[in-house]
């Protein structure tokens, strides 16, 4: 017999990357939902902790916020699912969640429970092999389908998963499931299919769930939220005594860091939100119906995120308040960009200028063209294969701007101010080489599901 | 009947830019209510062509322009021409891209 509603609580957008706020979590776990899911990653935090390795959040913070949810879940009996260990849900990170899990249930000398975790990284071989026999793997967001030439300059890649490998670790008997990278409405979907709710449903509560908050009101992040579904409906509230979630702040979530509020895509199919219909249900609540989900046909397409190092990099900053030399800057840099190709003519680097109080948020997307600041600070981004390179590039570029050869300045002592002398050198640029799908048969072939025992 | 204008900023509840992938930036205009909503979107002054003026870029670079109905919102996005935090990059996670939507003159009847 199949439960008539299922209730799902969603702690926090990106567990970990700021810590979740405990009021409204504990709120929401004294109402007992069924599960305790939660999304850990994000590409929104540029392609360095990916191709590095390391974390965007911070392990106290990630730590913080699996005791909170493996303390509930446990007490309760339930499952807890976490996506994306770590925010990039590279093999690493998933096994140093499962160690923090393991941890955690030493410390509050848990009973045995059994924990599902999956990798999600893909090796370059798999994929040179299906592109060598043949095999397409597609560009998304009108990138081309990927070269052998970008797939030689990635370092890691990660699989984004879908439902599939969730539905197979709660199948198994999971308590506690860690995945490696995924759809972050993967999360909450694959519990709601598993209990035999409709696709439809299932991931359109995936889809509001998934930046907890984000869909109530007024604006305050890392607060819970509860989905709570039938067969024909889905109803998400705010936990936090001050928020709700209104038509207004769920449609507009629905809308949030997507390209288009109508669709979605994941591994398996496309929702179509453009028959939704939002109404106000009680104060804290708003219930949505007419979610479908279009099943993929055929071979199911899996997102590949790749990332690549260009070089070593070092950062220098130059403070500029010479009106005159403000009025010149774009001569200023055309100068110190030739002082450092003077300097190094045949080696492979890139140097770069961000001017703030000019454009140096917005580069050539600015409108405004005069620049009307009494000062300006400018950026400079040496990047090289070469460390050594990659330093002098970084510090002759910004030195020179020291110097700056201008006919009529009158401040010949020097033309920039400092805060330090010197360049610092920062974590190494990386690039996103692949934001791409693979098809496969069986997802599962790149999600392979093991299960473990902890606790005593 | 008379025409003054007002600006964008001034009818918006929300006005913001984010990522959209590694590749997209989407902003979103989001209003409280259905009038200023209506009033902007039936003023047509926000589209493909008046998007690609204002930030200097082809409209082959717009990806997706979208009137929402049920947030009262109005949502576009475009490419980026290299992926978000490649180097040289000014805005990592591409929200502080929206700023020059204030100062849209929207045409008002009186």
């Amino acid at each position: 017999m199949g439960k008539d509603t299922l209730r799902i609580i969603s702690p926090n957008g990106h567990l970990g990357f700021a810590p979740t706020k405990e009021e409204s979590f504990w709120i929401g776990a004294k109402t007992k939902p069924d599960y305790y899911c939660c999304d850990s990653g994000s590409d929104d935090i540029g392609p360095v902790p990916l191709g590095t390795d390391k974390y965007a959040g911070h392990p106290e913070w990630q730590k913080h916020d699996l005791e909170l949810m493996l303390l509930a879940s446990r007490e309760q009996g339930v499952p807890m699912i976490i996506g994306s260990a770590g925010d990039t849900g590279s093999d690493n990170h998933v096994d140093a969640y499962v160690g923090y899990i393991r941890e955690l249930a030493k410390k509050h000398n848990m009973k045995k429970f059994k924990l599902a975790y999956f990798y999600s990284e893909v090796d370059k071989e798999y994929l040179r092999k299906k592109m060598n026999n043949g095999e397409t793997i597609e560009g998304l967001d009108s990138r081309s389908n990927l070269t052998i030439e970008e797939l030689d300059k990635t370092d890691r890649i990660v699989a984004v998963a879908g439902v599939h490998p969730y539905i197979k670790a709660l199948k198994m008997g999971a308590d506690v499931i860690i995945g490696g990278r995924s759809s972050d409405v993967a999360v909450f979907a694959a519990p709601a299919i598993y209990e035999g709710f409709p696709e439809n449903i299932a991931y359109y509560c995936g889809k509001v769930l998934e930046c907890a908050s984000f869909c109530a009101e007024p604006y305050g992040a890392k607060e819970s939220v509860i989905g709570t579904i039938t067969k024909d409906d889905v109803k998400v509230t705010a936990m936090h005594p001050n928020q709700r979630c209104t038509i207004a702040s769920v449609a507009g979530h629905a809308m949030y860091e997507r390209t288009n509020p109508y669709y979605e895509y994941v591994a398996g199919g496309m929702m179509d939100m453009s028959d939704c219909e939002y109404e106000q249900f009680n104060e804290k609540t708003c219930r949505i119906t007419g979610a479908k989900f279009i099943p993929i046909k055929g071979r199911i397409k899996v997102k590949l995120e790749g990332s690549g190092k260009v070089g070593e990099r070092y950062l220098g900053m130059a403070g500029i308040r010479d009106p005159y030399t403000i009025k010149n800057i774009d001569k200023v840099i055309e100068w110190a960009k030739a002082q450092v190709k003077e300097r190094q003519p045949n080696a492979e680097y890139h140097l770069s200028y961000r001017i703030f109080g000019k454009n140096g948020v917005m580069g050539d997307l600015e409108p405004i063209k005069e620049t009307k600041s009494h000062e300006l600070l400018v950026v400079v981004e040496g990047v090289a294969p070469d460390k050594k390179v990659a330093e002098e590039v970084a510090l002759v570029g910004t030195r020179q701007i020291f110097y700056a050869r201008l006919p009529e300045v009158k401040g010949t002592a020097g033309t920039a101010a400092f805060i330090l002398d010197e360049v610092v050198e920062v974590s190494p640029a990386y690039t996103w080489t692949m934001n791409h799908t693979v098809e496969v048969d069986d997802p599962l072939e790149l999600f392979p599901v093991k299960m473990i025992e902890i606790g005593e | 009947m008379n025409v003054k204008t007002v600006k964008l900023v001034d009818l918006a509840k929300t006005i913001r830019s984010k990522n959209a992938g590694t590749d997209r930036i989407t902003f979103d205009i989001i209003f409280r209510e259905s009038e200023n909503y209506e009033l902007v979107k039936k003023s047509g002054v926000l589209n493909k062509k008046t998007i690609s003026e204002l930030f200097d870029i082809p409209e082959s670079r717009i990806a997706d322009f979208v009137e929402f109905d049920p947030a009262y919102a109005i949502k576009f996005t475009i490419n980026r021409l290299v992926p978000s935090g490649s180097f040289g990059e000014g805005d990592v996670f591409g929200c502080q891209q929206y700023a020059p939507l204030y100062d849209i003159e929207i045409p008002m009847e009186e």
